[in-house]
C-alpha cells in the first residue's frame, strides 16, 4: 500500500522479465504475472443477499473465494435497484473485515470471578451461558418474569426476531422484549393501525416511476434512502413535468432537486398537514365519491402529554396521558370545521415558509390531475405528535382519493434493513405478536398459543416495557438481567446520560450485549457476546415495500462468533419449564413437564420438522449443523401460519431463495403491489374497487387532530434547537461503517452544523471547537458553516454516527404517547466555545 | 498507519500467546480514550486530498473515490460540476477519467445518449477522502492477494 511507486517505465520492465522468464520455462513468482487466466483459480462464488444497511432493500451480489468476501455489487436483476448501490453498499465486502472483530465471549471478571467493576476477560462460551443462566434466574426469582428483558433489532434477520419473541414472550413468559425499530417507525405503525387497522404502506416503489409530484416530509432520501433517492431523481429529470417538493426544519441535499423547498421551524408542520386539508375542503377538491364509500371522520384525544416519568410536570399537567389513543366518531362537516382555522396563511406565519411554496405543495395535493407520493421518515416519526402526522398525511391523500394505485402513495420509508420484515411483521414490540397481533387482545393470544401448541394463558396479557421504558426501569433497578442484540442502544437511545447508562452500571443488574464489534453499548456492559453478522449466516429481510428477501450463508463466522439464533436458542437449553412456568400452567399441558425451553418452543415437531438435507447443497449453514434439523426453514414456516390467509401472506420458503424477494401478501404465487385495491389486492371485495379491510367495517380512518406544542423548546438559557439524524457514508452508529477506511475519510467525524450568522454572531469560525450542551449532557464537536446540511438560524444539526460524540447525552427522551418513539429532532441546547482553533 | 496497524497486532499476537485467558483490555478504537460517562476533545478538522493520483480499488466494482476536492460543487437542478471535467465530451480537454459506460444505462440496461439521470447525483456513491487517518484498519483481502496466496510459489 505504502510501497515506494514504480514509474510506467520500471513497471514494464519487470513484467517483461517475468513474460521472458516463464517463456524460458522458469517458474515465474506469480505476483509478477499480470493476469490470472485460469479459469479454476479466477473464479469466484456469486451469490445474492439484502444489504446490510437501510430499509430500501437492496439487492446485492456478493462474491467469495477460499471462505472470504471479496467484492459486492448492485443486483442487476433485482427490482429495487437494478444494479446500483450506494458508496455504503458498494463497501459492503468490507464491513465483516473491520480490524479485531469480536472473537470469544468476554466477561467482566477480578479474581478468576464475575465482578461488576472487573475487566473483560476471554471466557469459554460454556462459562458465558452459566453466568447469563445464573443471572436470568436470580432475576426471575427476585422479580418475577419481568425482571428479564431483551432490547433488540430491526436488523435481526426475520428467525432472529422470531426467536427471540417467542423465547421471551413465551419461554419466559415476559413481553419485556422490543426492538430499537421503536426509535424507528413506532410512529409509522401506530399511524398505520389508527387510519388503516392493518401495517405496513398501501402502495410501493413501482410508485415512483408512475408519479407526477413528489412530497419529502422529514425524510432526507438523498442521504437516507440513496437509492430509491436515485429512482426519484430518475424520475423528475426524465419527465420534465415531474415535481419536488421538500420539507425540512434545515436545507440538506435534498433540496438539491427540490422545485419547492421549505425549512419550517420544528414542530410546524402539524400546521402545514391540517392547512393543507383545509385548502382541498375549502376549494372544493375533495374526492366525495372515494370519502363517503371508504372512509369516516374521527376526533382524536388531545393533551396527550410525552412519554415522559410520570412525575414530570409535562406528564401531569397532560389532561389526556392516560388515554392517548382514543378517538370519537365525528362527521365531514365537523372536521370540515375543525380544519377550517387552519389557513394556508396561518401556517405560512406559523411555520415561516413562504405562502406562495405552501400553496404550491398544497396544489400538488388539491389538483386531481396530479398523481403525488408522498415520503417520510424520521422527521415525523420521530416526533412527540409522530403518530398524528402520520394519520394527518393520510388525511390528504384520503380526501383526493389519491392512495393504493400507481403513483398515488403515502409511504414511509423505514431506517433498518429488516424493521418491516423483522420489528413490525413478527411482531417483536413489546405489545405486539406476529401479523399485526396484540399482547392485549385474549383472541390473539389465543391464537398464537395454538400454533406454538401452548397452553392457554402462556403469554402474558400486559404490554411489556418499550425501549424508552427499559432504560428507566434498568436505572430504577426493576430490570436486573437484560440482554442486548444487534443494536447499540447507548449510541442510538436518547438521554443516555441520564437515564441509559446509568441503568448499565447499576449494581443490581447483569447486561449481555451481541455483537460483532466493541461498541460503546458492548463495553458498557458485563458480558459480550461474539456475533456473526450479515452473510455469515442465512437471513432474510423485509424491506420497507413489504418484500421479503432470502440470502444463504456464504462465509463463517470469524473465530467462536455465532449467530444471534444459535446464541437464543442454545441459552434456551439452561432452562427446564418448571423454573420458568408456574405449576398450574404445567398442568394444562403436563407433557411439557421435565422439558427445556428448548424443547418446548424450537424441538416442538414443527420448528424441527425439516432435515438438514433440505439445505441447498453448496451452503454452509452453521446453526442448522449444530441443532440437528434446517432451523431457518423451520422457524420460518411455523412463523408464517400467522400470516397465511390474514392478509399478511408470505410465499413458501423454498420460494425465497430463487427470487428477488416477494411483495406480501403473496396468494397464489402472486405478489401484491398495490394493497387495499381490486384486481391487485387479493383481499379486496370484488365490485368493491377499494376496500380499507384492516377496519371491520372496510373504512380508513381520517383524523381530526391539533397543533400542540414541543416538548422542549429553545429559551434564554439554551436559545438553539438541537436536530439529529445521519450521513450518507455512515450507516446509524457507525460500527460497521467507520471501520471501513474509504467510508471513515468520507466523513469522519461528526460536526455541529451551524448558520454562518448565528456562529459570528458567537464569535466562532468554522472548525473552532464547540460544546453542543443541553439540561442533560453534552458533547464537543467542531463548527460546521458550510457543506450538506445547512440550517436556518436558531437551529443546530448534529448527526449521531460519530461514538466518540455521543450527541444522544444531549438529547431529551421525551417520546410521542401513542408509539413511544423518542423525538430525537427537537430539544433546546446552548453552544459553548472551548477553544480557538 | 502501517507501522500503527503493525503495532497493534504485534500487541495482539503477544497477548495472545501469553495467555489467551487473561484480561483484556476492549476498546473500540472508534471512541478515543474518553470513558463512557465523560467526553473528550474533538480533534481539529482536517482537509481532504486533493490530488490527481487514483487510489487503487478493492474490486473493479468499487466506485473509484475522488482523489481531490469538491468544495463547492453544485449538483443539483441547475447543473452537474462533475460533468463538466468527467463528461465524454470533456476527458480530451480535462484528462479526467470518463463516466463509466455503465452510467449511460437506463434502468432497463438500455444505453442513452448521455449520462442516465438515475445516476446524476454522484456523491451518492463517489465520495472524498478526509486527510485523517481512520483509526481502525480493515482487514479486507482482495482478490488477487487471495490468488497469488493460493497459486503455486505464491506470496503467502
Amino acid at each position: 500500500m505504502t510501497s515506494p511507486k514504480l514509474d510506467r517505465r520500471q513497471m514494464l520492465k519487470l513484467e517483461a522479465a517475468a513474460i521472458a522468464a516463464a517463456a524460458a520455462g522458469m517458474p515465474a513468482p506469480a505476483l509478477a504475472a499480470n493476469l490470472v487466466t485460469e479459469r479454476n483459480n479466477s473464479e469466484m462464488k456469486w451469490a445474492k443477499a439484502a444489504c446490510r444497511f437501510c430499509g430500501t432493500g437492496c439487492s446485492v451480489m456478493v462474491a467469495t473465494k477460499d471462505n472470504r468476501v471479496v467484492a459486492t455489487h448492485g443486483d442487476i436483476k433485482a427490482e429495487v435497484n437494478r444494479g446500483l448501490n450506494c458508496v455504503k453498499g458498494y463497501f459492503l465486502s468490507k464491513i465483516m473485515y473491520g480490524h479485531a472483530r469480536l472473537t470469544q465471549p468476554m466477561l467482566r471478571k477480578a479474581n478468576g470471578k464475575y465482578d461488576k467493576n472487573g475487566e473483560f476477560t476471554p471466557v469459554s462460551w460454556t462459562e458465558a451461558f452459566d453466568i447469563m443462566e445464573l443471572k436470568w434466574k436470580e432475576a426471575i426469582k427476585k422479580r418475577g418474569p419481568n425482571g428479564v428483558a431483551m432490547f433488540g433489532s430491526g436488523q435481526w434477520t426475520i428467525w432472529e426476531g422470531y426467536a427471540a419473541s417467542k423465547l421471551f414472550k413465551a419461554g419466559f413468559r415476559t413481553n419485556n422484549i422490543d426492538p430499537n425499530a421503536r426509535h424507528c417507525m413506532a410512529s409509522a405503525v401506530a399511524g398505520m393501525m389508527r387510519t388503516f387497522g392493518i401495517d405496513e404502506p398501501p402502495g410501493c416503489y413501482d410508485d415512483i416511476e408512475a408519479t407526477d409530484a413528489f412530497v419529502l416530509w422529514g425524510s432526507n432520501m438523498a442521504e437516507m434512502h440513496p437509492i430509491l433517492w436515485t429512482r426519484l431523481a430518475d424520475r423528475r429529470l426524465s419527465a420534465p413535468h415531474v415535481r419536488v417538493a421538500v420539507l425540512s426544519t434545515f436545507e440538506h441535499r435534498s433540496f438539491d432537486l427540490a422545485d419547492i423547498g421549505m425549512v419550517f421551524k420544528p414542530q410546524t408542520d402539524l400546521y402545514i398537514l391540517n392547512a393543507i386539508a383545509n385548502h382541498i375542503i375549502r376549494t372544493g377538491r375533495v374526492n366525495k365519491d372515494f370519502v363517503a364509500k371508504h372512509t369516516v371522520f374521527k376526533r382524536g384525544q388531545t393533551d396527550i402529554g410525552y412519554g415522559l416519568r410520570p412525575e414530570h410536570p409535562l406528564q401531569k399537567k397532560a389532561t389526556g396521558a392516560a388515554k392517548p389513543n382514543d378517538a370519537t366518531d365525528m362527521s365531514y362537516d365537523e372536521f370540515a370545521k375543525f380544519v377550517s382555522e387552519y389557513t394556508l396563511e396561518k401556517a405560512a406565519e406559523m411555520s415561516g415558509v413562504p405562502l406562495n411554496r405552501l400553496e404550491a405543495l398544497a396544489e400538488l395535493y388539491a389538483d386531481p390531475k396530479t398523481k403525488v407520493v408522498s415520503f417520510w421518515t424520521m422527521g415525523f416519526n420521530q416526533h412527540t405528535r409522530g403518530v398524528w402526522c402520520n394519520n394527518l398525511v393520510y388525511n390528504i391523500h384520503l380526501l383526493t382519493g389519491k392512495i393504493s394505485s400507481p403513483g398515488n402513495s403515502p409511504f414511509s420509508l423505514t431506517g433498518q434493513p429488516s424493521a418491516c420484515g423483522t420489528a413490525r411483521e413478527v411482531g417483536t414490540f413489546s405489545h405486539r405478536l406476529p401479523a399485526d397481533m396484540v399482547v392485549t387482545n385474549k383472541a390473539h393470544r389465543d391464537h398464537a398459543e395454538h400454533i406454538w401448541q401452548l397452553p392457554e394463558g402462556t403469554i402474558p396479557d400486559k404490554n411489556g416495557a418499550h425501549a424508552v421504558l427499559q432504560s428507566r426501569m434498568l436505572k430504577d433497578g426493576l430490570i436486573n438481567a437484560y440482554w442486548v442484540q444487534v443494536n447499540n442502544n447507548l449510541q442510538a437511545g436518547p438521554n443516555i446520560n441520564e437515564e441509559t447508562y446509568p441503568g448499565f452500571r447499576n449494581h443490581d443488574n447483569f447486561i449481555v450485549v451481541s455483537d460483532a464489534y466493541p461498541s460503546v453499548t458492548a463495553l458498557a456492559s458485563d458480558l459480550i457476546l461474539p456475533t456473526a453478522m450479515w452473510v455469515e449466516k442465512e437471513g432474510a429481510y423485509g424491506n420497507a415495500e413489504r418484500r421479503t428477501q432470502f440470502w444463504h450463508q456464504l462465509v463463517s463466522a470469524p473465530g467462536e462468533s455465532k449467530s444471534d439464533l444459535w446464541q437464543l436458542m442454545e441459552f434456551s437449553k439452561r432452562f427446564k419449564i418448571e423454573e420458568v412456568w408456574p405449576e398450574e400452567l404445567i398442568a394444562k399441558k403436563p407433557d411439557v413437564r421435565g422439558k427445556t425451553l428448548f424443547d418446548v418452543l424450537y424441538r416442538n415437531g414443527q420448528v424441527d420438522k425439516f432435515p438438514v438435507s433440505d439445505i441447498e447443497p453448496g451452503y454452509a449453514n452453521d446453526e442448522s449443523k449444530a441443532f440437528g434439523f434446517y432451523v431457518h426453514k423451520g422457524l420460518f414456516e411455523e412463523y408464517a401460519q400467522f400470516g397465511r390467509g390474514h392478509g399478511h401472506d408470505l410465499a413458501p420458503f423454498d420460494t425465497y431463495p430463487r427470487e428477488r424477494g416477494l411483495r406480501w401478501p403473496v396468494v397464489n404465487g402472486r405478489e401484491t403491489k398495490w394493497r387495499f385495491r381490486e384486481g391487485s389486492d387479493p383481499y379486496v371485495k370484488q365490485g368493491t374497487d377499494v376496500q380499507f379491510y384492516g377496519h371491520p367495517d372496510g373504512k380508513a380512518r381520517i383524523f381530526a387532530l391539533p397543533y400542540e406544542p414541543p416538548a422542549e423548546s429553545p429559551d434564554k438559557d439554551y436559545p438553539f434547537w438541537l436536530s439529529t439524524g445521519r450521513v450518507l457514508e455512515h450507516w446509524h452508529s457507525g460500527t460497521m461503517t467507520r471501520r471501513v477506511p474509504e467510508l471513515y475519510k468520507a466523513f469522519p467525524e461528526a460536526v455541529c452544523f451551524m448558520h454562518p450568522d448565528d456562529a459570528q454572531e458567537a464569535n466562532l469560525r468554522r472548525g473552532d471547537e464547540v460544546k453542543v450542551v443541553s439540561r442533560r449532557g453534552f458533547v464537543r464537536a467542531r463548527v460546521e458553516t458550510r457543506g450538506r446540511d445547512r440550517p436556518l438560524r436558531g437551529l443546530v444539526f448534529v448527526p449521531w454516527f460519530d461514538e466518540s460524540k455521543l450527541i444522544n447525552k444531549v438529547t431529551l427522551d421525551a417520546t410521542d404517547p401513542i408509539s413511544l418513539q423518542t423525538d430525537f429532532k427537537k430539544c433546546a441546547v446552548r453552544i459553548e466555545r472551548v477553544n480557538l482553533s | 498507519m502501517m507501522i500503527r496497524s503493525a503495532t497493534i497486532l504485534l500487541a495482539f499476537a503477544i497477548a495472545a500467546g501469553a495467555s489467551s485467558l487473561t484480561a483484556q483490555t476492549v476498546t473500540s478504537g472508534l471512541r478515543g480514550p474518553a470513558p463512557l460517562d465523560d467526553e473528550g476533545p474533538a480533534p481539529p478538522m482536517l482537509p481532504n486530498r486533493n490530488t490527481s493520483e487514483k487510489e487503487v480499488r478493492n474490486y473493479p466494482e468499487q466506485p473509484p473515490v475522488i482523489p481531490h476536492t469538491i468544495d463547492g460543487y453544485q449538483i443539483d437542478l441547475n447543473g452537474n460540476k462533475c460533468l463538466s471535467c468527467h463528461a465524454r465530451a470533456r476527458t480530451a480537454e480535462s484528462q479526467a477519467p470518463m463516466v463509466s459506460v455503465t452510467h449511460f444505462m437506463d434502468r432497463d440496461g438500455q444505453f442513452l445518449g448521455s449520462v442516465s439521470p438515475r445516476r446524476f447525483f454522484c456523491t451518492e456513491c463517489h465520495v472524498p477522502q478526509n486527510t485523517a487517518n481512520p483509526p481502525v484498519s480493515n482487514d479486507f483481502t482482495d482478490i488477487d492477494t487471495l490468488l497469488s496466496r493460493s497459486s503455486p510459489g505464491g506470496r503467502r
